[in-house]
């Protein structure tokens, strides 16, 4: 990040390394160790969904890996089987469809128009307004939640469409907190695009929308996907602002319903695991799917 | 009207407006701005404006929600939760995350290893919350840690055959019926001595006819005196037919099976041991000249372990002897650090990725030129590495430091109803003080602001950092 590597032949590289490394063996014992520890709570999620409902409790879940007949989809077909209930497993998956999406497409676009008029644009004060950006980045959501409350309520007072209780209402406000750092990760990725290759089509005659998404947005396409990666996962696991803006709302996104099922008097942790596979599911694909994509922006924007 | 004139004065002295010259890129450049403006920019600064409110935002207090803040007790420990965040969090994920990364770089499967620690950072941390929350279940058919502990805390303190729940309430002493009494170790001890050929009966009563039958206990039954030996029968004091009798040994009266003895001098030396039949009976043979006592040692009572509560209300460091403020103030909550293991889980892959970035673009040469100069592997790293790596760190230690300050959602998944009270930060207050039981405004935007002042900092680093660049 602040050096850049000397020697940058990569045989030259490795063969360094293998001289300057001690002995393979214990480090790979501690870190297989490591990589199992790390595993084992994953693996028990995994484990107590397909146990049958009635063995929580009275048998750790390690005992079900000895017998793995015992494993049943059980608990995945009876929360299915409910359908798309409001306040259902299915119902909550698509409410967290329908909240993450839209915000995620929404910050990707205005973070990328905002970027190329950030980088390519020839206002003064861009500096500053590049600056903002990135002092925004650490302000807390708490900071906001109570005024962007009332904010929703007066434009229920003023046009007649009060967005708190409603899911534009929690897309609004993620797409609002996603900007600073998308902003961020694109103009500094846009940064690196070469002037000339935009003056060359200028000269042709191409006007500034053409030159965006014909020649910017192309080659932006990696930061693009990082951005899209980070935002989507973000959205998806994000607790506080459904609380807070769906108060009330029967459509609930996986997490409120975790939360729910949770904070019941009697929390039923068959449907609390199973709900928390299916949760972490789709991030989990994403993450595996495009991991590139995300370790370049954990690296890009350690910030937020 | 106007707007004629200006464009011919603009087209006559050869400039166009700066705005319309701009036109273009302001345009690219609204859609993020607007949305920042009314949704992040307007109500950080609204935020401030309703701390100096009353809770429905309707008459001007002043300071006031803030010395409420400062004198309630549960947004004190909130307070209290986030130094301790603060202190112990970044500092371990750094740390941990530096040792991952420098032990990466020497293995073949380093791709999958990482893969795997940096997972649990795209699941939601309401789902990790609650995993570990099952992880760490003071109920060892329940929470893996636990039965883990359990099953190593055996081998080395197994229970013992009539075990005392202290949980329960219960202790040793009450287990006492006749003819003893117990001492500090957990152990009892009989009330009368005995030389050879003489006889120590002991009754014991609240002994649990489960526990009884699946020693298969049979009948007490007295043994005869014998000479050279000291002889007796341990029993269940307790007769439905007369229960105020522990002194006698009534019909269906049971031996105490398996517990062990131990034969002690008056100056509290065990001389020997042994153990009682299925109806209760001992026998110490071939004993010496002098009284002695028989003692039914500790073990025999011992519940070994019982698990730990990791997110029940115990804490740390329990401070007797204070005010219930300075009480409150100064304890750890055990439950806090069963939260911060679970965000190292969470979040030890972030620190290893950038550490491991930081790593791979070190010169090689300057580690190089230390190995020769005779530095040893472990200088190198604490000398050369390390310091060289101190950009990388204090990334990973700052943006840690600002997460946690906003830390919130495993605080709501993961406390317990013994533990609720002792786990607040101040991002849950802000929540449970503006949402719980419709919108109050004034005292959780005070403690917004306040979040927002501590956050302050990080945010004047960043923009350093990044000028810098």
């Amino acid at each position: 990040m602040t050096t850049t590597a000397q020697t940058s032949d990569p045989t030259k590289r490795r063969h360094l390394l293998r001289r300057m490394l001690p002995a393979r063996g214990p480090s790979n014992l501690v870190l297989g160790i490591i990589a199992i520890v790390w595993l084992v709570p994953t693996v028990s999620l995994l484990v107590i969904s397909l146990r049958p409902e009635a063995d929580f409790g009275v048998s750790g879940w390690w005992k079900a890996l000895l017998d793995p007949a015992s494993l049943t989809f059980s608990n995945y077909r009876v929360l299915f089987d409910q359908g798309f209930v409001a306040g259902g497993l299915l119902d909550s998956l698509m409410t967290s469809i329908e909240i993450t999406v839209p915000a995620t497409l929404l910050v990707v676009f205005f973070a990328c128009f905002a970027g190329h008029s950030l980088v390519f644009g020839k206002w003064r004060g861009r500096d500053v307004v590049f600056l903002t950006v990135v002092g925004l980045m650490v302000v807390p959501v708490q900071v906001a939640l109570i005024p962007v409350v009332q904010f929703y309520h007066e434009l229920g007072n003023l046009f007649g469409l009060n967005p708190y209780g409603t899911i534009p209402g929690v897309i609004i406000f993620h797409v609002a907190f996603g900007l600073p750092f998308g902003i961020f990760l694109m103009r500094n990725f846009m940064s690196g695009i070469p002037m000339d290759l935009l003056e060359a089509a200028r000269m042709e005659g191409a006007g500034e929308w053409k030159v965006f998404y014909r020649i910017v947005l192309p080659l932006a396409l990696p930061a693009l996907a990082s951005l899209a990666i980070f935002q989507f996962i973000w959205v998806w696991n994000d607790l506080l602002v459904a609380l807070v803006f769906l108060g009330g709302n029967a459509h609930t996104p996986l997490t409120v319903f975790l939360y729910d099922q949770n904070h019941e008097l009697q929390a039923n942790y068959w449907i609390i695991s199973t709900g928390a596979i299916v949760s972490v599911i789709v991030p989990l694909i994403v993450f595996f799917s495009f991991q590139r994509y995300f370790v370049r922006g954990v690296l890009a924007g350690a910030v937020k | 009207m106007s707007g004629s004139t200006i464009n011919a004065k603009i087209r006559t002295s050869g400039h166009r407006p700066w705005i319309r010259e701009h036109a273009v890129s302001f345009a690219f450049l609204a859609p993020a701005a607007i949305w920042l403006l009314f949704i992040v920019i307007y109500p950080t600064i609204d935020t401030v404006r309703l701390s100096l409110f009353n809770e429905s935002a309707t008459k001007f207090l002043g300071l006031t929600n803030y010395k409420t803040v400062f004198s309630t007790d549960t947004i004190l420990t909130a307070f209290r939760n986030n130094v301790i965040w603060v202190l112990i969090f970044p500092f371990f994920v750094t740390t941990i995350g530096l040792i991952f990364a420098v032990l990466t770089e020497r293995i073949r499967w380093a791709t999958a290893f990482k893969a795997l620690i940096v997972m649990p950072i795209v699941f939601s941390t309401t789902a990790s919350a609650l995993v570990w929350a099952t992880m760490l279940d003071n109920s060892p058919q329940i929470g893996a840690v636990n039965a883990a502990v359990l099953t190593v805390s055996d081998w080395f303190n197994p229970p013992g055959a009539y075990p005392v729940s202290a949980t329960a309430g219960q202790t040793v002493a009450n287990l006492v019926g006749s003819n003893a009494h117990a001492e500090k170790n957990s152990s009892i001890v009989s009330n009368s001595s005995a030389r050879a050929g003489g006889m120590i009966d002991i009754g014991l009563e609240d002994v649990s006819p489960t526990t009884l039958a699946l020693l298969k206990a049979q009948d007490a039954v007295k043994p005869q005196p014998m000479s050279g030996a000291i002889t007796g029968v341990v029993w269940r004091a307790f007769s439905p037919s007369d229960p105020t009798n522990k002194t006698d040994i009534l019909p269906a009266e049971l031996g105490l099976p398996i517990l062990r003895l131990s034969l002690v001098n008056p100056q509290g030396v065990s001389v020997a041991t042994t153990t009682t039949t299925t109806s209760g009976q001992y026998k110490f043979s071939n004993v010496g000249t002098g009284s002695y006592f028989v003692e039914l040692v500790g073990s025999n009572f011992s519940s070994g372990f019982t698990g730990i509560s990791w997110l029940g209300g115990s804490s740390l460091t329990p401070v007797s002897g204070l005010g219930q403020t300075a009480q409150a103030l100064l304890s750890v909550p055990l439950a806090d650090m069963a939260m911060i293991i679970t965000y190292l889980w969470i979040w030890a892959g972030f620190a290893m990725v950038l550490i491991g970035a930081g790593l791979a673009s070190l010169n090689r040469e300057v580690l190089e030129a230390a190995r020769i100069d005779g530095a040893k592997e472990w200088q190198v790293f604490r000398r050369v590495t390390v310091p060289m790596l101190a950009p990388v760190l204090a990334v990973v230690f700052v943006t840690m430091i600002i997460n946690v300050l906003k830390v919130f959602d495993i605080v709501l998944n993961m406390a317990s109803g013994s533990s609720i009270n002792a786990t607040p930060t101040l991002a849950v207050e802000i929540y449970n003080d503006g949402f719980t039981g419709g919108v109050h405004s004034g005292v959780s935007s005070a403690i917004a602001v306040i979040l927002f002042l501590l956050v302050l900092p990080a945010m004047i680093m960043n923009l350093k950092r990044i000028k810098g660049v």
